[in-house]
């Protein structure tokens, strides 16, 4: 908190991850295969579909594309909405696929 | 598979603002259509804006005491009264830009708030902000009953919806009654910019919301958002179920510009079965045939009124 009204008593300020690592609430995790991507076959930005429609705005519109995993609550839009199909959703306990 | 990747043109970063305003790590859901919606509101909004939020979802999840997800200026008020909140801040501003007291550049006042804060509890705050004609933007999101304290029924909940105070049974086939058209009251206010919009359409619904923006006057828009909560779907469908309600024809696009209704283009030519739209839904299990026709009916009189309107309603100065 930088700087304090005198006239706010109750004063929220901007902080990511406000609710804690939201991450923790996940058990299927977003795997992006960069072989089906559209904006990394194309070597251009395009679609990002998947950046657009998160709720939780953790995905980075780069390529190759950034899940920050730290927040993801894994709730399956990307991966239900990529028109490639190269976002999968595996199980938490399972090895890195 | 290889047509898709080579003939995908479409480029949603070149649209849309990149700048994240309500950030990651809020209390929403899983797969949250609200959360979405609100946060490509903030992205088409921009800076200079005032957010007053009515008590809901999107007030409990984004602001647990001292932290906050929102990097535009926001204000909490009780249940009722966003609009009127929104209302005095923007009469506030005003008389403080007259008076030389800060920066001389326009700031726009967003109320918004649930379909609970809106349709029910908040009715009159928005009836009355709306005719006194604010410049400012009442946008509800609507995820058709009372998300926040446990699925109850509101003036938003369609016809068969399984809710909490509403519960289908032997007797009953849970809410009885069609939804509120709340787009068309706000037109009976003349309000000079209304719109339906969902979260599934993200670039129809972000130039709605800077079309807004640019009215000088009230202007109101009404988003359907999908709860995979309350819903009872599972969350990876939010998107695709805001979709099916417009493709099926439960919540038809449209914008009214000073009493002329026009439609969206990303409504269908053919709708799409209803079924379709109603068997993700976990609250609409229990519809035997009989009340899905009786579902029907009720939705494609909506959908036929706006039709209706498209065809036959002319602007305010054509009226004259």
């Amino acid at each position: 908190m930088k700087k304090k009204d005198e006239n706010i008593s109750a004063m929220a300020t901007p902080a990511v991850g406000e609710a804690g690592k939201t991450g923790d609430w996940r058990d299927m995790r977003p795997v992006h295969d960069p072989a089906k991507c559209i904006p990394c076959i194309k070597k251009k930005s395009a679609c990002f579909l998947c950046w657009l429609y998160c709720p939780e705005g953790v995905i980075k519109a780069t390529i190759p594309l950034e899940i920050n995993l730290e927040y993801c609550k894994g709730c399956g839009i990307c991966a239900e909405e990529c028109p490639g199909k190269a976002i999968i959703m595996v199980n938490e306990e399972e090895k890195h696929g | 598979m290889k047509s898709i990747v080579e003939n995908f043109d479409l480029f949603a970063p070149k649209l849309v603002d990149k700048e994240e305003y309500y950030s990651s790590g809020h209390r929403a859901c899983q797969g949250c259509g609200e959360a979405l919606a609100i946060r490509l509101m903030a992205k088409a909004l921009g800076k200079d804006t005032v957010v007053t939020n009515a008590t809901g979802c999107m007030e409990v999840t984004a602001t647990p005491y001292p932290t906050t997800a929102w990097k535009l200026p926001w204000v909490h008020v009780a249940f009722p009264n966003s609009a009127s909140v929104g209302a005095g801040v923007e009469s506030a501003l005003r008389v403080l830009r007259r008076k030389g007291k800060i920066a001389d550049r326009y700031i726009k006042v967003v109320s918004i708030g649930g379909d609970g804060g809106s349709f029910d509890i908040g009715f009159q705050a928005i009836s009355g902000a709306m005719e006194r004609g604010h410049d400012m933007i009442y946008i509800v999101y609507d995820n058709e009953a009372y998300m926040n304290t446990g699925i109850q029924r509101s003036g938003a909940t369609p016809f068969g919806a399984s809710t909490t105070t509403a519960p289908a049974g032997k007797e009953s086939v849970g809410n009885k009654n069609w939804k509120k058209n709340m787009a068309e009251i706000m037109v009976a206010h003349r309000v000079p910019y209304v719109a339906t919009a969902t979260h599934s359409h993200p670039i129809d619904f972000m130039n709605k919301v800077k079309k807004a923006r640019k009215v000088n006057g009230p202007a109101f828009i009404h988003c359907l958002a999908v709860c995979p909560t309350g819903w009872r779907s599972s969350s990876e469908t939010c998107i695709k179920l805001g979709r099916l309600a417009v493709e099926t024809g439960v919540f038809p696009l449209y914008e009214v510009e000073n009493g002329k209704y026009k439609f969206s283009p990303d409504n269908p030519p053919k709708l799409r079965p209803l079924e379709d739209y109603l068997k993700p839904q976990g609250r609409f299990r229990h519809l035997t045939p009989d009340q899905i026709n009786i579902f029907r009916d009720m939705a494609m009189i909506e959908y036929n009124k706006v039709l209706e309107r498209v065809k036959h309603s002319k602007s305010w100065s054509e009226l004259k």
